[in-house]
């Protein structure tokens, strides 16, 4: 069973960025960065602290603008269909998106509304995460970490997003929820979603991902598969 | 798979916020002996029947002020506490449409309170509110209280992703909001007839409250989606 059997399949690559400069606070944490990640892939981000994994995938959310340069994010431009962007991807940075005081289904159908979607998709994904059952109607602030990382997952099946980014998907999680957390990326990427994550965990990342862009200075300067 | 209206979306975060309220009961348990505590604390500040009485409504929309400030923080720390803003913003939600769910689930919020304080303040400063004066008052405290939550949600949306929002928030609206004090303060005056007032002294003070509630709803609703994302 896939993860996102809705993911945009088109022809143009997930992401497109040539020259792409981004501010934080006028320090370039992009500076003239080139990158296309084709669809499907599992592209993992490394780097020192500072290299700009995070404002890239920033970028790519739709979230940070581009100061200069150009970019393409599932077939739209970041800087002038910035909605179309938004509502093709999702992201998971430190924090889930998740309201502590709904459940985990009122969260998912919470997000769910705001695209249209129907119960059925809001259960499929909560089947998908394994969250139905006595989950479902647990409060989000009483979910374990691991728990509460499935259900922003659960949130991006819904979205129907085809491309992931991830910002530290494993951080906070123990060894088991790492493992869940890999085990749902790759049906993720099985399904037809590119995903981009950046992680400390480099051996764990590594295995998981089909190729490693590494990066300093906002700039790429190692890409191998 | 259709996408929903702006009237939809704003509902599903209308019903999100009240929802989360009546369930961590933030409102009854927290706010509002805050806001009765404030109206005693005036009593005995000014302690005296005849000075109470004059002044009654001005304290009662300076307790209202003050407590819409942590209701309102209290709006903007559930999308901010999670990362549920930005996921919000990703998610390409109408943020014209996110602006009045949040905005009239302060609208409820704040009447719930705006009564409480009305009956205390009936009952501690012993004013008496006229037959001739509930339309007057009802109606410019439902206009005060859009305005109130209107120029709020703008300037809590506008400090969320700022470091010391707690402070600055308050420094922000209370400036921008002071003709809804002093319309809300003057129309209430009317409405119980404090100061040798008549009612129709507060009417002219309605026009002004509703002016500026559909300045700042309207305004809102505009500006909110590029002021959080800038």
């Amino acid at each position: 069973m896939g993860v996102n059997p809705h993911a945009d399949t088109g022809e143009s690559p997930a992401v497109a960025l040539r020259d792409a400069v981004a501010l934080i606070s006028d320090f370039p944490a992009l500076a003239g960065l080139d990158l296309t990640v084709d669809r499907g892939e599992i592209v993992m981000l490394t780097g020192p602290n500072g290299a700009g994994k995070t404002t890239l995938l920033r970028v790519c959310a739709g979230l940070a603008p581009l100061a200069r340069g150009d970019g393409l994010v599932m077939g739209s431009d970041v800087t002038t269909e910035r909605e179309q962007v938004r509502r093709s991807v999702g992201m998971v940075a430190h924090s889930n998106g998740l309201y502590d005081e709904l459940t985990v289904q009122e969260n998912l159908e919470f997000w769910g509304s705001l695209i249209g979607a129907g119960d059925d998709e809001v259960h499929q994904a909560m089947s998908m995460m394994g969250l139905d059952g006595r989950l479902a109607s647990v409060l989000v602030r009483g979910l374990s970490a691991g728990q509460r990382r499935r259900t922003a997952f659960a949130i991006l099946v819904v979205r129907r997003a085809g491309l992931w980014l991830l910002d530290e998907p494993h951080a906070g999680l123990d060894s088991n929820a790492r493992d869940e957390v890999d085990n749902i990326l790759r049906q993720a990427s099985a399904s037809g979603a590119t995903v981009m994550l950046s992680s400390h965990e480099l051996d764990r990342a590594q295995k998981l991902a089909t190729r490693e862009v590494r990066l300093a200075g906002g700039v790429v300067v190692g890409d191998g598969r | 798979m259709s996408s929903p209206s702006r009237l939809q979306v704003a509902r599903v975060v209308f019903a999100k916020d009240v929802r989360i309220e009546r369930r961590s009961k933030v409102l009854t348990s927290q706010i509002m002996p805050f806001a009765v505590v404030t109206l005693v604390l005036f009593a005995f500040a000014l302690d005296g029947d005849v000075i109470l009485q004059r002044t009654a409504p001005g304290l009662v929309w300076l307790a209202m002020l003050f407590s819409s400030m942590i209701i309102v923080q209290r709006s903007f720390a559930l999308e901010t506490a999670d990362g549920a803003l930005d996921a919000l913003r990703v998610a390409g939600a109408d943020m014209s449409a996110v602006f009045w769910g949040k905005c009239f689930a302060l609208v409820i919020q704040l009447l719930v309170l705006e009564l409480v304080l009305l009956a205390g303040a009936i009952v501690m400063y012993g004013i008496e509110l006229r037959g001739s004066g509930v339309v007057l008052l009802v109606t410019s405290s439902i206009s005060a209280t859009c305005g109130l939550s209107a120029v709020s949600t703008i300037y809590a949306g506008l400090a969320s992703g700022v470091r010391g929002r707690e402070s600055l928030l308050p420094l922000l609206v209370l400036p921008v909001a002071s003709p809804v004090l002093i319309g809300a303060t003057r129309a209430a005056e009317a409405a119980f007839g404090t100061g040798g007032t008549v009612v129709s002294e507060g009417w002219p003070w309605l026009g002004v409250l509703s002016v500026f509630a559909v300045v700042f709803g309207f305004g809102g609703s505009l500006a909110f989606g590029p002021l959080i994302d800038d």
